[in-house]
This record gives C-alpha cells, sequence and structure tokens, in this order.
C-alpha cells in the first residue's frame, strides 16, 4: 500500500469519530465538515513528511479544530495559531488535550452523528446517502453510483437533506440511557438499510462497497457498545448475508437462489466471524430482531448443501421473528419455510391473508407462484410469475422469474 | 530458538482497507511466508478476526466475569501472529522485517517463546 492509500484509509477509518468530536465543538454539520476536510488536506501533506501521528483521529481533530479557528482569527485579524507542523505528532501536552476532546465523548458522538443522518422528515434513502457522504465520507459521485442516478441529481439531494438535518434540533449534551438507547436503535435501522442497499441489487462493485461500508459501521457501533447483543446481531446478520456475495449471481448477472448456489464461493471467514459473534450475542439471553435474523443466517450458513438445511428450526426462528416483528414480509419468509417443512399447501394458506398488503411485492408473487407450481398448478402459478415480472425492481429479478417460467411453464398458456 | 511475531496495528484501520487493499497486503504476506516456510523458518500464522468477536474471560473476581471484547480496548491491537523456528534474534528480527516490508504499518513485536506444546494432528507443529 502506497502513502496515499494508507492515509486514505486512515482518514477514512478516523472520520466517523473525528467528525464526530467537531460537530460536538461547532455545534454545526458544515463547519465541522469543512474542518474535517481542512485537516484531511494537512493531513495529505504533513503525513508522508512527518510520518503517520500516534492518534489519527486526535491529530485531525485537533488541526481542524485550530485550522476552523484560525479561520475564524483571521478574519478578525489577529494573531494566527501555530503551523500544524508544531503538532504533527501530538506530544506529550497535546495528548491529554486530545484525550479530552474525545475520549469520554467519542460514544455519544458518532452516535449522534450517525443519529442526525436518520431525520424523521427524510425519506430512507436521502438518510442513507446523507450517512455515505457525511460519516462515511464517500464522495458524492461513489454515491451516486451506487444508487445509479446522475451526479448533479445526488449532489442536490444531499445539499438539501443537509439542510433539512442542519435546522432541525440536535441536543448536544451527552444523552441519558433511555435516548442512548433509542438512537442506537434507528442508527442501526439505518446501518442495515445501507447494507440492503447494497445487498438488493446486484453486484456491481459500487453497490457491494455499501455492503463494506454497513459493516463497518457496524463494528465501529459494535466497538461503542461492547455488550449490546442486538449490534452484535447485527453485525453477525450483515456478515454472513455478505458472506454469500460471490454465489449469489452467475457469470451472466442473474440471480443465482439460495438452494443453487455453490456454497464453495460462501466466503467461509465472514462466516467465521458471523458465527462467533452470534456465540456471543446468545450469552446474554436478551434476543431481539437482528439477532433472530442472524440466527437464521447462520442456519443457512451453517448447512454444507442446501439439502442439508434446517427448515424446521428455520421456521422457529421466523414464528419468533413474527412475534417480535409483525409484517407480512417476515410471515412471506417464515412462509418459505414452512413449504419445506409442511408443503406448499401450508404456505399457501399462511400467505392468503398478505394478498391485499403485498399485491405490490415481487416476492410475494414469485413465493406463491413457487407454491402453486409445486402443487401442480400451473396455469395460476403463471399468472403469479407474470405478475411478479411486471414487479421487479431490478432486471436480474425479472430475468430469473423468466428463466424459472421458460423452464417449469413452457407448454402453459 | 522458537520467537512469536506478534502484529500489532491500529484494528481500526486495518478493518478499514477496501477488499482490494487487504487482498494486495494479504497477497505480499504470502509471499514472505512461503518463502520463509522453504527455508524452514516458520510454524504456524494466525490472522485473528477483530476485536469484536473478542470475548475476555476476566479472573478479577470469583466466579470470573464474561467480558465482551478484547482484554484492553487499545488502538494498537493484537491482529495476528507468527511462530518462527530461528536461530537467534538477528535471525528472528530478519524474518520480522520482511513481514514488516510487505505490512503498511503497524509493530511487530519478536518475543522469545518459553514453552511450545505443538499438536501434531493439527499440522501446524514447528519442526524442532
Amino acid at each position: 500500500m502506497n502513502d496515499l492509500a494508507w492515509i486514505n484509509a486512515a482518514l477514512a477509518a478516523a472520520r466517523p469519530q473525528a467528525v464526530g468530536a467537531l460537530l460536538r465543538y461547532f455545534r454545526d454539520l458544515d463547519r465541522a465538515e469543512e474542518a474535517f476536510q481542512e485537516a484531511a488536506l494537512r493531513a495529505l501533506k504533513n503525513w508522508p513528511k512527518n510520518g503517520p501521528p500516534r492518534d489519527p483521529a486526535a491529530w485531525l481533530i485537533l488541526v481542524g479544530r485550530n485550522a476552523a479557528l484560525d479561520g475564524v482569527r483571521k478574519d478578525a485579524r489577529t494573531v494566527a495559531l501555530p503551523e500544524d507542523d508544531a503538532i504533527s505528532d501530538l506530544d506529550d501536552v497535546e495528548t491529554p488535550l486530545a484525550e479530552r476532546l474525545d475520549g469520554s465523548h467519542y460514544r455519544d458522538d458518532v452516535l449522534r452523528l450517525l443519529f442526525i443522518c436518520c431525520h424523521p422528515d427524510l425519506p430512507t434513502t436521502q438518510q442513507i446517502a446523507l450517512a455515505l457522504r457525511i460519516v462515511s465520507g464517500l464522495s458524492v459521485k461513489q454515491i451516486a453510483r451506487a444508487f445509479l442516478v446522475g451526479e448533479a441529481a445526488m449532489e442536490q439531494r444531499i445539499t438539501r437533506a443537509k439542510g433539512r438535518v442542519a435546522r432541525a434540533d440536535v441536543p448536544f449534551e451527552a444523552p441519558g440511557p433511555v435516548e442512548r438507547s433509542e438512537r442506537l436503535a434507528v442508527v442501526m435501522a439505518m446501518v442495515y438499510l445501507i447494507f440492503n442497499e447494497g445487498y438488493s441489487a446486484g453486484d456491481t462493485e459500487a453497490r457491494a462497497a455499501l455492503c463494506d461500508e454497513a459493516i463497518r459501521l457496524s463494528r465501529l457501533l459494535q466497538r461503542l457498545f461492547q455488550t449490546e447483543p442486538e449490534v452484535m446481531g447485527l453485525t453477525a446478520l450483515m456478515l454472513l448475508q455478505h458472506a454469500r456475495g460471490e454465489a449469489r449471481f452467475d457469470d451472466a448477472g442473474e440471480v443465482v437462489l439460495l438452494e443453487d448456489q455453490d456454497r464453495r464461493l460462501w466466503n467461509t471467514e465472514l462466516i467465521g466471524e458471523g458465527l462467533a459473534l452470534m456465540d456471543k450475542a446468545m450469552r446474554h439471553n436478551r434476543p431481539g430482531a437482528y439477532q433472530v435474523q442472524a440466527a437464521i443466517a447462520a442456519t443457512h450458513a451453517r448447512a454444507r448443501t442446501a439439502a442439508e438445511t434446517d427448515w424446521a428450526g428455520i421456521d422457529a426462528l421466523y414464528a419468533a421473528l413474527e412475534r417480535m416483528q409483525p409484517s407480512p414480509v417476515v410471515t412471506l419468509n417464515r412462509a418459505v419455510a414452512t413449504a419445506k417443512v409442511h408443503g406448499p399447501e401450508a404456505a399457501l394458506a399462511m400467505i392468503a391473508p398478505l394478498e391485499a398488503r403485498l399485491s405490490g411485492y415481487f416476492h410475494f408473487f414469485g413465493a406463491r407462484g413457487a407454491f402453486l407450481l409445486q402443487l401442480g398448478r400451473k396455469s395460476e402459478a403463471r399468472q403469479d410469475f407474470n405478475r411478479a415480472i411486471a414487479l421487479a425492481n431490478t432486471p436480474a429479478e425479472a430475468a430469473h422469474i423468466r428463466r424459472h417460467l421458460d423452464r417449469h411453464l413452457s407448454d402453459v398458456e | 530458538m522458537l520467537y512469536a511475531i506478534l502484529c500489532y496495528h491500529d484494528g481500526n484501520l486495518v478493518w478499514s482497507w477496501s477488499k482490494e487493499e487487504d487482498a494486495a497486503v494479504m497477497d505480499k504476506i504470502g509471499g514472505v511466508r512461503a518463502k520463509l516456510t522453504r527455508e524452514g523458518k516458520l510454524g504456524a500464522s494466525l490472522r485473528l478476526m477483530p476485536t469484536t468477536a473478542a470475548t475476555t474471560l476476566h479472573k478479577n473476581q470469583e466466579p470470573p466475569l464474561v467480558i465482551d471484547g478484547p482484554f484492553a480496548e487499545t488502538k494498537e491491537q493484537l491482529l495476528g501472529f507468527y511462530i518462527l523456528d530461528v536461530e537467534n534474534l538477528e535471525a528472528a528480527l530478519d524474518a520480522a522485517r520482511q513481514i514488516a516490508a510487505v505490512n503498511p504499518g503497524g509493530a511487530f513485536e519478536v518475543r522469545p517463546i518459553a514453552v511450545f506444546n505443538p499438536d501434531e494432528r493439527s499440522g501446524v507443529a514447528v519442526k524442532t
């Protein structure tokens, strides 16, 4: 890795903490970001020359803060601060200051920074875009690519979202325990949204980067909330799902269903880490929706072949998830497991009440079509598959159902 | 003489590497490992999972307390280690230099091993 790559990685790693601390200091997102930008520019000049500082985040916080204050002082025609060479490697006098600056507040700083991106007035796609820009520091170009929109449109979207966040009232005092856990729940949901945004639609690199970024943010949350089993569950869930990334699409970019995937392509390192985190989470005996979803993913990960899958276990886990987080989508997923254990008839009965609520949902018709097909009700299956194609979110989804039609129903009108 | 080379680095940073950066580093390390293995110097080499996956049994009370996370939450974390069988410290440092050369930063603690109980079945034993 050359200097530039190393520095970029260091800047990315330090960013949430540094911007979070600068935000607390300036209480203004734009100023915090500008201060960080300035500090990052100085790091690019300074670090190759003087070597990396012992604590990059503390260096960036100090230099960013001083640079911004410097700007204020210059405006006021007063004396500038010393050159940042002087604090290139935080000496012993500076270190306690840096720690005072960020140490005790680190956790709440990062949480606040993520939390302000989750403003309830913002549509989820804007929350995600904002978090990727502000917290992760992805460029507008990278984010635009991931969302398959033009750079100018994304720039505008982020600017608008930032404006809304800036006008919102974000409390800067340290949150109490209840508020902290509420913030954490909101932030976890947003991190999982980032992951799903990357996971749902495919194999392009820009989107896969979103999965990596979500996992990185989740690990960060886990370091801040070490004993929170739901955070372990969230990290595990994403690792276990991401582990299947290579196997989820074939060479032509078409979707490969879980049961058809070449399991040798699954990433055993990520699975190992996911399973380790599940073990840790279980010790707490405080189940939650992320842990249950991770347990479902873990059940798949443990099966060496599709036939070995413990569908009864998965059915039971979905039943638990239904109780914790009732939703027609959860029931639909449970029906897939139920079909394996109790047959397609039982699955059809289970999802019959869902049709009104899922009438615009691709997976509903895909799954029901498959159940009907198993029962030999071919013309009904064909109808459902056609509706699924019409509702597909991506060309890959549509192509997948079309192949299904060609393979099993080419003789049915 | 058996030595462990303990690799410390900012975990936060290492787990921020992109997949490509990580693969590039691992690839180069693979080259050094192959060389040391050919020279009959390398035993087991291990990469540890992130500290977020760690659990610590803390014997500061009875019964010992099991806590989530690493023993000490520090910036520089133990990320992996190598077991070496070499002549002396100079040779161990030479291997450490080779490992360090293909790593972006970090610190490599060369620590003599007092007792080594190889597990023959696992095939990770150092031949002495």
